[in-house]
């Protein structure tokens, strides 16, 4: 009986096993497809040519495969974005946590939810029937399909993110420094913004990095309203192409094995990578302020 | 009792799986298989008229697929394909490769594409030639002023690369046509998912140019005459204008089959031509031909 038992456990610990490396296991299996599929456009095209050229013609011949204007497109969007969404976010979560009286806390961390919970395509619907035809008549723009209509859908949604996770950052912070601060006789904003804020800080710039993660691999929203001219942008107020909306936009009709294929892969080989990196950014952060 | 059961029970799945099957389908009806491809443009008009003509023939196992003209064609002299979709007609090499494989191509013009040039109904600009969409487009003029219009700037709508409009508009009116052109949309032109989209911006700005499929003209959007050149009529796309060719971007659509049409072949291609079939046409933003 007892080496039943121990036969039992010794399955059921592989079980786990396995499910806890599966996401690895994913993440490589998924790193090595990609790879698979996009690094022959490197015959087509060198990478220099690729990452650098300022033209994307995909289905002319010879095609041309530059991927620069993309590459600004997504991270002008993504800068502007988080230029709104991470001062509002941090603010709110600071409200959230420290100043709202405890029934209106429920209430907003609720609608942050829901907020989170709004299917990005419904968003870009708004966007495109309401906010840009608004940006062109207030801002007098030659069209609202700009680059900050999808900064602004995009800020929308990065917000959630942001806020939840600096919220649990600000409250992880120990009870102690506030009280001791209070004791030396600071008021409640000299506490927030002397030592709560210093406290929470790891966790507010890894709750900005996540929220990066999610506005850069966002797609839906962005292909609705930024235009998806692959141009290089000078300014906010012009249309843009992103990496995701290229993707979306042209993989149902890319003939396989073509290079227009193999480019739609290698541009999310660039994708995988720069969120790669966004996320390490904010584990490195996160961990940081786990630690304290 | 108890042995019974499992007795009982295997019978009843033996029945479930082996007898009903056989009593849907009624023996004697063959059922017949027609493998369509082609023109990716007219992929959703093959749908269309596959899903319609399958209410009728429901023991016919349509299958549509697009990939391009110049696939479907291919695929019609390998044998592959029972009738290919196509939005040009076929080219001498291909006539010579079909007559090596004893293949006869028989040509079924079963509708007409036009596409519509829109600008905003505040607008004045009315008529445009040829040369003038291909400078529009192609980003050398950059505001209505030059064409005689309001000093407004000029905001370029095109579809995405995947479209068939889009390569239509490519090659007839910034490449006129010639294979080997290099033309291309200006970089600054809006690549707009959905011909909706366009038609939804257009009417908005007052700044913009797009194009679309002929079933998406409303009066929320102007559409421009266009003349072939500069000593030629401007010229509306209507379905008149489109069927008499009289309209400068337009296109015919064909069916193509090995020989005269026999059997299923036939049956499809008599419904393309049917009254239902046209209007399948015409709800598919294509110009019925009669």
């Amino acid at each position: 009986m007892a080496k039943l038992r121990k036969f039992k456990e010794a399955i059921i610990e592989k079980l786990i096993f396995l499910s806890g490396i599966a996401s690895i296991v994913f993440v490589a299996l998924i790193f090595i497809f990609l790879l698979r599929e996009g690094i022959s456009v490197l015959r087509s095209t060198s990478l220099g040519a690729f990452l650098g050229g300022k033209f994307w013609y995909p289905i002319s011949d010879p095609p041309k495969l530059g991927i620069l204007p993309l590459i600004l497109g997504s991270l002008l969007v993504t800068l502007g974005a988080i230029a709104m969404a991470v001062p509002l976010g941090i603010a709110a979560a600071f409200y959230i946590a420290e100043v709202a009286p405890s029934r209106l806390r429920n209430i907003l961390k609720s609608f942050v939810e829901i907020l989170s919970a709004i299917p990005s395509v419904v968003l870009g619907f708004l966007g495109i029937t309401i906010l840009v035809p608004f940006l062109k008549r207030f801002l007098d723009l030659p069209t609202g399909l700009t680059a900050f209509a999808g900064s602004i859908m995009l800020a929308f949604m990065a917000m959630p993110t942001i806020i939840s996770i600096s919220e649990d950052a600000i409250n992880a912070v120990p009870r102690e420094y506030k009280e001791g601060a209070i004791a030396l006789g600071a008021t409640h904003w000299q506490t927030l913004h002397r030592v709560i804020i210093h406290g929470a800080l790891p966790g507010i710039i890894a709750a900005a990095m996540l929220g990066i993660g999610r506005v850069f691999g966002e797609t839906m929203a962005v292909m609705m309203v930024t235009g998806n001219a692959a141009v290089i942008p000078n300014s906010l107020f012009e249309p843009v192409r992103t990496l995701t909306a290229t993707i979306a936009a042209e993989m149902g009709e890319a003939a396989k094995g073509s290079p227009h294929y193999n480019a739609l892969f290698a541009i999310g080989i660039v994708l995988f990578v720069i969120s790669f990196l966004i996320n390490l950014t904010a584990d490195l952060f996160l961990n940081r302020s786990r630690r304290r | 009792m108890k042995k019974l059961c499992p007795a009982v029970l295997f019978l009843g799945l033996f029945q479930l799986f082996f007898l009903c099957p056989a009593s849907a389908a009624p023996p004697g009806q063959k059922s017949a298989s027609l493998q369509i491809k082609g023109s990716d443009t007219m992929v959703n008009l093959g749908q269309a008229w596959a899903e319609a003509f399958n209410a009728i023939h429901s023991n016919v196992n349509v299958a549509v697929t697009g990939g391009g003209s110049g696939t479907g064609i291919a695929a019609l002299i390998n044998g592959t394909c029972d009738i290919a979709e196509s939005s040009r007609a076929v080219e001498e090499k291909e006539i010579k490769q079909a007559e090596a494989k004893g293949i006869r191509f028989n040509q079924e013009t079963v509708a007409l594409d036009g596409i519509a040039v829109v600008v905003h109904p505040s607008n004045p600009i009315k008529n445009l030639t040829m040369d003038q969409l291909r400078e529009i487009f192609m980003g050398n003029i950059k505001n209505w002023k030059i064409l005689g219009g309001p000093d407004w700037p000029i905001v370029l709508l095109s579809r995405e690369v995947n479209s068939g409009t889009h390569i239509f508009f490519k090659e007839h009116v910034l490449r006129r046509g010639k294979k080997k052109a290099q033309e291309e949309f200006s970089p600054g032109a809006l690549m707009m998912p959905s011909s909706y989209a366009i038609a939804e911006e257009v009417a908005n700005n007052e700044n913009t140019i797009g194009y679309y499929g002929m079933g998406y003209i409303s009066p929320r959007q102007k559409v421009i005459a266009v003349a072939k050149d500069a000593q030629s009529p401007f010229v509306e796309p209507t379905l008149q204008a489109v069927r008499t060719n009289a309209y400068p971007i337009s296109r015919p659509l064909y069916l193509y089959t090995n020989g005269t049409p026999k059997g299923v072949v036939k049956e499809f291609i008599d419904f393309a031509y049917s009254k239902e079939g046209q209007e399948i046409v015409n709800k598919t933003d294509f110009v019925p031909i009669k």
